[in-house]
């Protein structure tokens, strides 16, 4: 197990590698020039200063090089850095001062380092985006759960509909159709997300929950949707199984049955689908942010696109392909952990 | 028992034949089924299954013929008759801007909704099947091939775990907006767009298929009757055409249908997010993209479209369920 995870790991490395290389391949052939705005009275030898200055005169392979090295290197030290000098974790150390002002990932949009802004915006994402898919497992699961144990029943039925709709429905459909419901004509909840809001006080924490409710419902719903035909194919496909009986005839109660011989052997594909799904979690975000104005990454890759600001486009990408192969790595790992009969020789 | 031992064999063959006539049935039982029958009356079962078919034969039907029942041009200006309800909005509120001539409403430039919704439907449906015939060929391709000859299969495996890492969304926008232009200026603003968003749809979601016929290939290419073709000297090519295409039709048609839906829901949202069809060419993610704004005076800007989408992909959704049901040996037989 070990020797399996140490391998993929070593693996995931050039995956890694070659995906950041395609992705900045793909972005050498951008037509747009970043050079577009500024005013035509600057003089070309001025403008081609200005070109070298943001690293655009260099071949692209020593630009790739450099894009590496400043992610892979650079980044990292001032991570520890910040490791060693500000955070209540490892402050205690003595500060490293690894980082002497080498050139960063600048974005072109605001001239400041991309990891800066990304971190910004971060915690607006893993609020929405990770609050929807804790909340979705959790409604995902006992939906699954009871519909494989009393299949074909009139409950069964409606959430296999219900998931047919979380399937079929786009978030941007969903989200709008929240918004005229709830907040144009109930005025339940705000249209858009406020997200330099502070929760300070109980007040602000009810206005907190209900700005969060409906893009964490959109969200939900599409988990929802996934997870519960999982959970539910999963179960009944144990629920048949000759353990089972042996369980019922040994005079378990019923829900020491289904809760504790069943679930948890039904849990083991689940765990791993879950894992798997993070990533795609973050990659769907980028409609619902869009729809309720959320400023988190998604929304940054969005602004950032439109603006031509190439190394912000490039990082975030490489960030989502990053979480992909990491979760996929977790999910291997998580099935072999679980399930002990699973072996990777 | 006869002196002559040919005595013996003509009895015994007089036996044998008795017997062989005993076993032998006088007439089938029933008459042969073909495979499709049963596989039609599977289908027939599944009520979602018939509901879903009908509901995208009849949009498919509508958008096709649609813009010679419904002559009016989706693109034509008519800013007298703008921001218009749409004809049932007159039975609970009859001060509302009504009419026969748009009985969906019209929007705020005047362009009729309903002419509109039609060559959304076009759009979407079109790039919908494209990308999913597309992604299909790719998919079986890289399946059939992966599958059958055992030196290609590592490679063209990791090349698949490769495209499954990829992030999709986020490459799909890349792609859109940095390709937009060329194709533009090569097959004209509509033209380019479509062939983009084909391309590009097509492109990243051949993966689930190719896994899914790479292993059914493996399974089948040990069978008995494809060792018979081979050993009568049949070409590899042959062999995929006669004996495994036919065999893998099955999840082939089930990814199809899967295929059809997040295809029309990616070109949607590419849409939706200002990066699809140019400004003037209606699609119905365009069309709720644009209604958005104003979706507070009038919600049905959002809902007709929106619901066009949700019931396309909700019947492909069915559609498939019914199909992989249906096409399943094992579930058919009861």
């Amino acid at each position: 197990m070990l020797t399996f995870a140490v391998r993929r790991l070593v693996l995931s490395i050039p995956t890694l590698l070659f995906i950041s290389f395609v992705i900045f391949m793909l972005l050498q052939l951008a037509p747009g020039d970043p050079m577009a705005q500024v005013p035509l009275t600057v003089p070309p030898d001025v403008k081609e200063k200005m070109r070298q200055a943001l690293g655009l005169g260099e071949p692209p392979l020593v630009q790739y090089w450099k894009w590496l090295v400043q992610v892979f290197w650079i980044e990292p030290k001032i991570f520890i850095d910040w490791l060693t000098r500000d955070s209540w974790l490892l402050g205690w150390l003595p500060d490293t001062h690894l980082y002497n002002g080498e050139l960063r990932v600048i974005s072109w949009q605001t001239r400041s380092p991309v990891m800066d802004i990304v971190l910004q915006r971060i915690p607006q994402t893993l609020w929405v985006v990770g609050m929807s898919y804790v909340v979705g497992v959790l409604i995902a699961l006992p939906i699954g759960i009871y519909s494989a144990y009393r299949q074909y029943s009139v409950f069964d039925q409606a959430g296999t509909f219900i998931t047919m709709i979380g399937f079929s429905i786009p978030p941007f459909f969903t989200g709008p159709l929240l918004i005229v419901v709830f907040s144009v004509y109930l005025g339940w909840f705000p249209s858009i997300y406020d997200t330099t809001h502070v929760v300070r006080d109980w007040a602000s924490f009810k206005f907190q929950l209900s700005q969060m409710i409906m893009p964490v419902m959109v969200l939900a719903l599409q988990t929802t949707a996934q997870l519960s035909r999982y959970m539910r194919a999963s179960m009944l496909d144990n629920l048949n199984q000759d353990y089972v009986r042996t369980a019922r005839a040994k005079g378990l109660s019923e829900a020491v049955v289904v809760m504790v011989h069943v679930l948890r052997n039904s849990m083991i594909p689940v765990v791993t689908v879950i894992a798997l799904g993070v990533p795609a979690i973050f990659g769907g975000a980028i409609i619902t942010e869009n729809v309720f104005k959320v400023n988190g990454i998604g929304q940054l890759l969005i602004t950032a696109l439109f603006a031509n600001d190439l190394p912000m486009v490039m990082t975030l990408t490489f960030i989502f392909a990053f979480l992909i192969v990491l979760f996929n790595l977790i999910a291997d790992i998580l099935y072999g952990l679980l399930d002990p009969r699973i072996r990777y020789d | 028992m006869t002196d002559s031992p040919q005595d013996d064999v003509i009895l015994a063959e007089a036996e044998n034949a008795a017997a062989l006539g005993a076993l032998r049935d006088k007439v089938p039982s029933a008459p042969p089924r073909s495979k499709w029958r049963d596989v039609w009356e599977q289908f027939r079962k599944h009520k979602g299954a018939m509901i879903g078919a009908f509901f995208l034969i009849f949009i498919t039907l509508g958008v096709l013929a649609g813009p010679w029942l419904w002559t009016l041009d989706p693109q034509k200006l008519d800013i007298r008759a703008k921001d218009m309800r749409p004809i049932y909005t007159a039975i609970w509120d009859s001060a509302a801007k009504t009419g026969w001539a748009h009985p969906l409403g019209t929007d705020q430039l005047g362009r009729d909704n309903l002419a509109q919704l039609i060559a959304g439907g076009r759009a979407s449906m079109a790039v919908g099947w494209a990308a999913m015939v597309l992604s299909l060929v790719i998919g079986t391709g890289v399946g059939v091939i992966s599958g059958f000859f055992k030196k290609l299969d590592g490679p063209l495996m990791r090349l698949t775990d490769l495209f499954l890492s990829l992030p999709i969304l986020p490459l799909l926008l890349v792609a859109v907006t940095l390709f937009r232009q060329p194709l533009r200026a090569n097959f004209g603003p509509e033209g380019g767009m479509f062939i983009l968003i084909v391309t590009v749809v097509g492109i990243t979601s051949w993966m689930p298929t190719a896994r899914i016929v790479r292993g059914d290939v493996l399974a089948i290419k040990e069978r008995e009757f494809v060792l018979a073709a081979r050993s009568i000297g049949t070409q590899p090519f042959k062999i995929i055409t006669r004996h495994l295409l036919p065999n893998v039709l099955s999840p082939i048609m089930v990814s199809a249908t899967l295929g059809l839906a997040t295809a029309i829901i990616t070109e949607s949202a590419l849409s939706f997010l200002g990066v699809g069809f140019p400004s003037d060419f209606p699609t119905w993610g365009k069309m709720l993209a644009d209604a958005v704004a104003r979706m507070e005076d009038f919600p049905e800007r959002v809902m007709l479209p929106g619901i066009a989408i949700s019931l396309t992909v909700l019947g492909v959704n069915y559609l498939g369920d019914g199909l992989r049901d249906a096409l399943d040996p094992r579930i058919r037989g009861r």
